[in-house]
C-alpha cells in the first residue's frame, strides 16, 4: 500500500495551507484520509451480505484567534483542496491578508503496529468462512441456542496531516474485528451473550485467535444467564474481573481528563493536578503506542506521534490529555490525543488505550475477602456526565458473591456511581492485568476506536441497579 | 433519511441529477440480477459559540452512493463517499463480486411498488435555503445569552446552530423510482450550574423547518432549569416506587418498545413479543401507533428506506398487540406485506427494519395533575445509560436517572445517581396513567408524561 505522502507533493500541500491562511488566520491544517473497509455479516445461519466501501477526502482546518473554520471535500485535486481551504478560511473569518509561506518538514512516520497480512491480500471467501465457523461453534454449545449473529470487519485507513507549523506526517492504520452475539431461550425467557475481538493489525490476528473460541464464549454466556436471577438493588461491594472493566475508568475519569472539557470547566477533575483523586492503588495510563491494541495509532489525527501518558500516578492526578488547540492555549506540548472519526470531522481530545496498571492482590483473595456483593465478569457500554462525574455502565455477565464465593448468575442491569467517589473507593487491586474488548468511544457524535484494560479490582461500594431486594 | 416526493416534473434539477445517476447504475443490470442504487448528497452547517465568540464554524458537503445486488438469492453491497464516475463503476463491480460470497436466501429480493399512495409531506423549506449566515451566528449567540440570563448560577458550555440540506434518489430493477429533498435546522445549548463545589448540567434545544419556528426563549430557559433544578440533589434510598416519566424520557422508552416490535427480530426469534400477536401485552390504556404520515412528528416522511410509501400502523391497540413493522424482506419471510418500515443507516448495507415516528395516544391530564394523584414516587426528568442497561431481547430494563421526589401529590427535593429498573414486559403492563402533554421531540418517537407503578429505584 502506497504511503499517502507519495500521492501529494509537499509543494501542493504548502499551497493549500497558504490558501487556508489567505484571510489572516494563524494556523491551517490539511488532513487527507483514504479508508477502505470490508465487512461481512451472518445472521440466522446465513451470510446475509458482504459489503465493501471506500471513503476518501480531505478536511481543512483554519484557526484565527479562538475561532476554528472547517470545511471538507471528497475532491482531492489541488483545485478541490484549495477551494475547501478558502471555505475554511472564510468560515474562520479574520481580518487582513496573510503573507507567511509554509515550509513543510520532510515526511515523518511513527509506525507502532507491524502488519504482516494486509486484509486486501486475503480472499473474501476466507473471511466469510470465519463467520460460518463461528455460527457452527456457537450452535454446538447447547440446545438452547436459538440465534447467532456474527460480523467480520476490516479497514485500512491511510492518513496524511500537514499544517502551517511545518508538520508533515502520515500513517496507515489497519484494523481487524470480529464479533459474535448469541441468543439462548429457556423457561425464564431469552438471554444474550456477546463477545468481540479487535486489533490494529491485519488478518494474521485470526492465525493466533480462533473465532470458534470466541463464539463458544458468547454462547456459554447466554446459556449461563438462562438461570440468572434478578440482579440485586442498592449499594454494595463490586468485584470486576480483569480485562472486563476498563470501561469503568474510561467513564469514571478518562473523559473527565480530556483537556477540552477541563478548559470549559465541564470536568470534576478541573484544577486538581497534583491532588489525590483516586485510591493510592490506582495508576492510570493512556497509551497510543501499545502495539496491535484496538486504540493504537502511529500518529494522531493532527500529525502528532502517539505516546504513553501517565494520567494518575499512585492516586495523584499528574496530567490531562491534550490536542493541538488546547495545548496551544496552555502553551504546552500535545500528548498525541487529537483524534477524529473521519476527514469530515474536526479533531478533539480523545483517549487511545486507557488502562489501570497492576496492583499486588491475588484475584482469588479479592473474592474471598468479599462477604456479599457482585462479581462482574463482563461489562457492557457506559456513559458519563463529566461535569458531575456521575456515570453508568452495564453489566452483561455478572454473579452474586456470597460468603467469599462466586455463586448464582444475575440478570443484566446498570451500575451507577460518581467518578471521584468510585476511584477513591477502589480498595483492592489484583496482579492479573488484561486488556479488554475493542470499544468505540462516542463524543460529540464522533466514534473512534479505543482500548481499555485493568486487573481484577474491588470497589467497596457501588450502586447495583437491579430489581431484587 | 426521508424524502419529499417521487421524482417527477416538479423535482428540482439537483435531485433529478441524483435520480439520473441511480437510473444509470440500475440500467447496467445483467440478466438475472436485481440492482438497487441509492444516491445521496448533503450540505451541513454547524456553528458553535462560546463566550460570545465563534468557537467553530463547520461547512460540510458530502455525497455518496450505495449499491445492492441480488443474484441467485445471494446479496452483495458496496458504497463510496463520492459520485465520481470512476468510483461508480468500482462500486458496482465490488457489489457484484460481493454477491458471489453471500449465502443463498430464498427470500432475498428488492422492494416492489405496492400501490400504496404516498402521503405528501412538506419537507423542504425555501426560507431556510436563503437564510443568511450572519443570522445563523446571531441565533447561537442569542441562545447563549438567554441561558446565561435565566439564572446567575448558570454557565454555558456551548451554544450551537446547525442545519442540514439533504437530497436522495432511489432506483431499482423492480421498478421503484423515487427521490426528494429535505432540510431542517436545530439550535441547542449546553449548560452548567454551580453552587459551591457542586456542578450540575443541563441542555435545551429548539427545532424547526426554518429558524422562524425556533422558540429560543424556551430552549434557553429549559437549559438553565435542567441544570439548576439538580443542585443539591442527593442519592435517594433504594425502594419500589411509582415513577412519572417526563415526555423526553417517555420518548426514549417508546423507542426501545418499538425495537421489540421489529418484524425482522420476530422472524429471527429475537423479539420478546414474537408469539404474542393479538394478546394483551400492555395496560388497556396503551395504544401505540407508528405514523410517519403525521406531519407534526419530527421524523414525518413520505418514503421509507426502500422508497415505498411511509404509512400509519397501529402496533398496540388498547393493550393488545396488533402488528409488527416490516420491510419488504421481513414481510416476504413472514408471509405478509411491507408496512413501509425499511430503514437505512447510511450508504452501505441492506436496509433494516424499524419504527419511523412512534406516538402513544395521549390522555388528558397535565403532568401536574398526574403527580397530584401520587402519594409517594419520583418524577424522572433524565435517564443515562439506556444503551448499556436495557436488553431488548431479555427485556431487562435498568437505567441511571435523576429527577424530583414526589411526596403527597407534589414534587419535592431533587435526587440523582440512582437507577430505575423493571422489565419491558412489566413496565407496559404497569402503566397506570398517560398524560395529555404530547411533545413532538426531535427523535423517532414523540413524548408524553407516563406513570408506571412498581419500579425498583436503587440508590444508597
Amino acid at each position: 500500500m502506497v504511503d499517502l505522502t507519495s500521492e501529494f507533493d509537499s509543494d501542493t500541500l504548502a499551497r493549500v495551507l497558504d490558501a487556508g491562511r489567505s484571510m489572516g488566520a494563524d494556523f491551517s491544517e490539511v488532513f487527507i484520509e483514504d479508508k477502505r473497509s470490508v465487512s461481512a455479516g451472518l445472521d440466522d445461519g446465513k451470510v446475509e451480505q458482504v459489503t465493501s466501501g471506500r471513503n476518501r477526502g480531505a478536511g481543512i482546518r483554519v484557526v484565527a484567534g479562538d475561532t476554528t473554520g472547517f470545511a471538507h471535500t471528497a475532491d482531492l485535486s489541488e483545485r478541490g483542496l484549495i477551494e475547501a481551504a478558502q471555505a475554511a478560511a472564510a468560515a474562520a473569518r479574520s481580518g487582513g491578508g496573510g503573507t507567511k509561506k509554509v515550509a513543510l518538514s520532510s515526511p515523518r512516520r511513527h509506525p507502532v503496529n507491524v502488519v504482516r497480512v494486509l486484509p486486501g491480500s486475503v480472499p473474501k471467501s476466507d473471511k466469510v468462512a470465519l463467520l460460518m465457523r463461528a455460527d457452527d461453534a456457537a450452535r454446538g454449545v447447547h440446545g438452547s441456542i436459538v440465534q447467532v449473529s456474527a460480523g467480520y470487519a476490516d479497514s485500512v485507513r491511510r492518513i496524511l496531516v500537514a499544517n502551517s507549523d511545518g508538520v508533515l506526517a502520515s500513517d496507515e492504520q489497519v484494523r481487524s474485528l470480529f464479533r459474535v452475539s448469541v441468543v439462548a431461550d429457556g423457561d425464564l425467557g431469552m438471554q444474550t451473550g456477546y463477545e468481540s475481538m479487535g486489533h490494529t493489525i491485519g488478518y494474521e490476528v485470526f492465525e493466533h485467535n480462533d473465532v470458534g473460541d470466541l463464539a463458544v464464549a458468547a454462547a456459554r454466556q447466554a446459556v449461563t444467564k438462562l438461570r440468572a436471577r434478578p440482579a440485586p438493588s442498592g449499594a454494595m461491594p463490586v468485584v470486576i474481573k480483569c480485562g472486563s472493566g476498563g470501561v469503568l475508568f474510561h467513564e469514571a475519569c478518562g473523559h473527565g481528563l480530556e483537556a477540552d472539557l477541563v478548559a470549559k470547566g465541564a470536568s470534576v477533575y478541573r484544577n486538581r493536578v497534583g491532588e489525590l483523586v483516586a485510591s493510592p492503588l490506582v495508576t492510570l495510563v493512556d497509551d497510543g503506542t501499545m502495539t496491535a491494541e484496538w486504540g493504537a495509532i502511529g500518529i494522531d489525527d493532527e500529525g502528532h506521534d502517539s505516546q504513553r501518558n501517565v494520567l494518575i500516578q499512585d492516586g495523584i492526578l499528574t496530567d490531562y490529555m491534550w490536542d493541538y488547540l488546547r495545548a496551544r492555549n496552555d502553551n504546552r506540548s500535545q500528548s498525541g490525543n487529537g483524534r477524529r472519526q473521519s476527514y469530515a470531522d474536526l479533531p478533539m481530545v480523545r483517549m487511545t488505550n486507557t488502562f489501570v496498571m497492576n496492583g499486588d492482590s491475588d484475584p482469588d483473595d479479592i473474592v474471598k475477602n468479599t462477604d456479599r456483593g457482585v462479581y462482574v465478569a463482563k461489562l457492557g457500554g457506559g456513559s458519563v456526565d463529566t461535569a458531575t462525574g456521575d456515570f453508568v455502565f452495564g453489566m452483561t455477565e455478572a454473579y452474586l458473591i456470597e460468603n467469599g464465593e462466586i455463586t448464582e448468575p444475575i440478570r443484566e442491569g446498570n451500575l451507577i456511581g460518581n467518578g471521584p467517589q468510585v476511584l477513591a473507593d477502589i480498595d483492592m487491586l489484583g496482579n492479573d492485568f488484561a486488556m479488554g474488548n475493542p470499544g468505540t468511544c462516542g463524543k460529540d457524535g464522533q466514534g473512534v476506536p479505543v482500548g481499555d484494560g485493568q486487573p481484577t479490582l474491588r470497589v467497596k461500594s457501588l450502586t447495583v441497579g437491579g430489581t431484587a431486594a | 433519511m426521508s424524502t419529499a416526493s417521487p421524482a417527477s416534473g416538479s423535482t428540482p434539477d439537483s435531485v433529478r441529477q441524483l435520480q439520473d445517476i441511480a437510473d444509470r447504475i440500475v440500467a447496467q443490470a445483467k440478466p438475472g440480477e436485481q440492482i438497487e442504487a441509492y444516491v445521496s448528497r448533503a450540505r451541513e452547517t454547524d456553528i458553535r459559540i462560546y463566550e460570545g465568540e465563534i468557537e467553530h464554524f463547520v461547512s460540510a458537503q458530502s455525497e455518496g452512493v450505495g449499491v445492492r445486488i441480488i443474484r441467485n438469492g445471494r446479496t452483495g453491497t458496496s458504497y463510496a463517499g463520492t459520485l465520481d464516475v470512476s468510483a461508480l463503476e468500482e462500486v458496482l463491480a465490488e457489489a457484484r463480486e460481493n454477491a458471489e460470497l453471500g449465502s443463498v436466501d430464498e427470500w432475498a429480493g428488492l422492494a416492489e411498488p405496492d400501490g400504496v399512495p404516498v402521503v405528501p409531506q412538506q419537507l423542504w423549506n425555501e426560507q431556510l435555503e436563503h437564510f443568511p449566515t450572519e443570522e445563523k451566528i446571531a441565533i447561537a449567540k442569542r441562545l447563549e445569552k438567554i441561558a446565561l440570563a435565566a439564572d446567575k448560577r448558570v454557565r454555558v458550555e456551548d451554544a450551537s446552530y446547525s442545519d442540514v440540506f439533504a437530497e436522495e434518489a432511489f432506483a431499482t430493477t423492480t421498478g421503484v423510482r423515487s427521490g426528494g429533498r429535505e432540510n431542517g435546522c436545530y439550535a441547542s445549548v449546553g449548560t452548567l450550574a454551580d453552587d459551591g463545589d457542586e456542578t450540575q448540567t443541563g441542555f435545551g434545544f429548539s427545532v424547526g423547518k426554518w429558524p422562524g419556528e425556533f422558540d429560543l426563549d424556551k430552549a434557553g430557559r429549559e437549559a438553565a432549569e435542567r441544570a439548576t433544578r439538580l443542585l443539591g440533589a442527593v442519592k435517594p434510598p433504594s425502594k419500589r416506587t411509582t415513577v412519572v416519566l417526563d415526555p423526553y424520557v417517555t420518548a426514549q422508552f417508546l423507542s426501545i418498545i418499538g425495537s421489540t416490535l421489529n418484524g425482522e427480530s420476530v422472524i429471527k426469534g429475537r423479539s420478546l413479543f414474537k408469539d404474542r400477536l393479538n394478546e394483551t401485552v400492555a395496560s388497556s390504556m396503551v395504544t401505540l401507533i407508528d405514523d410517519p404520515t403525521d406531519s407534526r412528528a419530527y421524523t414525518a416522511t413520505d418514503l421509507d428506506g426502500e422508497g415505498l410509501a411511509a404509512r400509519r400502523n397501529v402496533l398496540i391497540e388498547q393493550g393488545q398487540l396488533k402488528k409488527f413493522v416490516h420491510s419488504s424482506y421481513s414481510a416476504r419471510r413472514a408471509g405478509t406485506k411491507s408496512t413501509g418500515n425499511a430503514t437505512r443507516g447510511g450508504l452501505g448495507g441492506s436496509p433494516g427494519v424499524g419504527c419511523l415516528a412512534l406516538q402513544l395516544v395521549p390522555g388528558t391530564a397535565s403532568q401536574q395533575q398526574l403527580i397530584a394523584d401520587i402519594d409517594d414516587g419520583v418524577l424522572i426528568q433524565m435517564v443515562q445509560g439506556l444503551h448499556s442497561g436495557v436488553n431488548s431481547i431479555s427485556g431487562d430494563f435498568s437505567t441511571g436517572a435523576s429527577g424530583l421526589l414526589i411526596r403527597n401529590g407534589a414534587t419535592a427535593e431533587p435526587v440523582r445517581e440512582f437507577t430505575i429498573a423493571s422489565t419491558l414486559q412489566r413496565m407496559l403492563q404497569d402503566i397506570v396513567a398517560i398524560g395529555g402533554d404530547i411533545d413532538w421531540l426531535p427523535m423517532r418517537a414523540s413524548g408524553v408524561s407516563l406513570v408506571i407503578r412498581d419500579v425498583t429505584m436503587s440508590g444508597a
